[in-house]
């Protein structure tokens, strides 16, 4: 029986939204292989995130659930996502930084190829393989994964987040396998959160994005322009890499990857790692002086000003629509 | 400590909306690119000079710097440049390029882990041609060595390292002890990203790579460079995973300036109704 297993992905006792785009994924897997997927909920305290995960139409869920599991480490969590993974043809996460470093390794436990960060699954006569972005998303590479189990991450932004489906599924417990001499030389010593009352970058239905022209002013000037639209901020790596916005807010080929309905791009030259992380945006406003700046070739609309002067004017406007 | 960095050569980053695919979708063409270091690789070396100098002097080696390449013979180029920013010996990894894997690839560095000893295997988060972000983890996992992915800062201890990792909603810090695995992220390479511990906790390094002066290239021609075969580390030479073909990304057709503020809310509003 070939089946599929998400692996989710909880903090603070609740699922976060990147399992509801692995789910989405596994029910096409799951349809095109004749099989089932279930959802391995892992970590402790996690009874919450189980409970919401019974609502996505998993054919089981499965909860391992231990004190030794409180702080992610992907020493402690591999050996249970592997030896519960065994029993099915795809081991599926999303590509957070959750992901990316739990499944790669869960691969090399398993001596599984991986599929890292697919952008789409073709279904060929029974058979799966992937399509994901490469060369910063300036070329896709079709492949599939030989191995009796195969491990995959989906790229968020691909991947719609699952509705619930009505249903409730059964929950099993798992066990939890103990972990080898790695985890005996790894501590979590501290995780410093950037609290926020924006939506989540990966989420957001508008993201506000700012380049490294707004210097010290990065939140002066665009936390308007993001309260106005209730979007969430974003950042180019320049931007990051200078100090004017904290790094979690990077958006390109080795940050966060968006494509949110609208995107706005302050400031921002538009390098090809920036591009890799926004271009599958539906609409691309591009505000930057030069007119040469390779972001317009990606912009629907491009204005070319002096962003100081243009978006607090941009600010008055919108509210002004919106209360008119 | 002695520190194994694994290089790979990458068309260049910069010009990656350059590569090409031709009609039979059956490979990706990056003819006209010129070979650079994968960005990640080359920030992995900085930190591992760091971590094996004082920050104020250099060209002092406090322990041993190992760098590793996979690749036909052109590759020494990429190892070469390595010595000549300051790493002590390198070897190149005799294989085709499109015979490997990520598996494959993990497999050796695993035999040439157990030969070599290092106290820490620091390689970038992923190649950027490929994208797949997961050498590192594969190869921790199957050394069962503590790993540490997305490193932005790293403070040496006594036995181990302090790791600052940059995750969605924050910044992780976990202290890991040797034998480990780091892979680096950008930020790994800012001017008060990474300590030894013999440098002062108040040196700033240049943000960025160390660039290698012309008598160090010279000299980088006489350090040590042995080739090993592929066969010698991998017995196991069958891919994981197959690609069978590639496609261009669809074009995104040409958008418009506008004239102003108002021209823009209007046609935001009215034209693309995004508002």
């Amino acid at each position: 029986m070939a089946n599929v297993l998400v692996v989710a992905e909880s903090a603070e006792g609740k699922l976060r939204k990147t399992t509801h785009s692995a789910v989405t994924f596994a029910r096409q897997a799951a349809q095109a292989l004749g099989g089932a997927f279930s959802i391995l909920v892992i970590g402790h305290n996690v009874a919450g995130a189980a409970e919401e995960a019974r609502a996505l139409g998993a054919d089981k869920v499965l909860v391992a659930d231990d004190a030794s599991l409180k702080d992610y480490l992907a020493e402690r969590y591999a050996p249970t996502v592997a030896e519960v993974g065994k029993g099915y043809a795809v081991v599926v996460g999303t590509a957070s930084a959750y992901g990316k470093d739990l499944l790669a390794r869960v691969a090399g436990r398993l001596g599984s190829g991986y599929a890292a960060d697919i952008s789409e699954l073709l279904v060929e006569g029974g058979t799966l393989k992937y399509k994901r972005p490469m060369f910063a998303g300036n070329a896709f590479g079709i492949m599939s994964v030989s191995t009796p189990v195969q491990v995959v991450s989906v790229r968020q932004s691909a991947f719609a987040a699952a509705e619930p489906s009505g249903g409730s599924s059964d929950v099993a417990p798992v066990a939890v396998v103990a972990p080898g001499a790695a985890a005996s030389r790894i501590e979590m010593v501290s995780f410093d959160q950037v609290k926020s009352e924006r939506p989540e970058l990966t989420e957001a239905k508008v993201v506000v994005a700012g380049g490294r022209a707004l210097k010290e002013r990065f939140n002066e000037i665009l936390d308007p322009l993001a309260d106005t639209l209730t979007a969430a901020l974003g950042a180019s790596r320049a931007a990051c890499d200078a100090g004017y916005a904290p790094s979690d807010l990077q958006v390109g080929q080795t940050g966060k990857v968006v494509a949110p309905p609208l995107y706005f791009a302050i400031g921002i030259s538009g390098a090809i790692q920036h591009l890799a992380g926004m271009k599958n945006s539906k609409v691309i406003v591009a505000v930057n002086k030069d007119g040469d700046a390779p972001i317009f070739q990606v912009a629907d609309y491009g204005l070319v000003a002096d962003l100081f002067q243009v978006v607090p004017e941009l600010v008055k406007q919108l509210k002004a629509a919106k209360a008119g | 400590m002695k520190i194994l960095v694994p290089l790979k050569r990458v068309a260049d980053p910069d010009n990656a909306n350059k590569v090409k695919i031709p009609a039979s979708g059956a490979t990706i063409e990056t003819t006209g690119l010129e070979w650079k270091p994968n960005p990640f690789d080359e920030y992995a070396l900085e930190a591992a000079l760091r971590l094996t100098e004082d920050g104020k002097a250099p060209k002092v080696r406090a322990g041993e710097v190992v760098v590793v390449t996979f690749g036909p013979k052109e590759t020494e180029t990429t190892l070469r440049a390595a010595l000549a920013t300051g790493a002590d010996r390198a070897i190149r990894v005799d294989a085709a390029d499109d015979k490997l894997d990520g598996h494959l690839v993990a497999r050796a560095l695993k035999a040439l882990v157990e030969r070599e000893k290092p106290d820490l295997v620091l390689m970038g988060k992923q190649a950027v041609d490929g994208d797949s972000n997961q050498v590192g983890q594969i190869l921790a996992e199957q050394l069962d060595y503590p790993m540490a992915t997305f490193a932005a800062t790293m403070k040496e201890e006594a036995g181990g390292l302090l790791v600052g990792r940059e995750v969605d909603g924050g910044v992780i810090t976990l202290r890991v002890k040797f034998p480990a695995v780091v892979t680096v992220d950008l930020r790994i390479v800012a001017p008060t990203s990474v300590y030894s511990m013999k440098t002062a906790p108040a040196f700033k390094y240049n943000d960025g790579v160390r660039f290698a002066a012309l008598p160090a290239i010279m000299a980088a021609k006489k350090k040590p460079l042995a080739e090993v075969k592929l066969a010698d580390l991998a017995a196991d030479q069958g891919l994981r995973v197959t690609y069978h073909g590639f496609q261009a990304p669809p074009a995104r057709k040409a958008g418009i300036k506008v004239k102003d503020v108002t021209d823009l809310v209007n046609r935001l509003k009215n034209e693309a109704k995004a508002l």
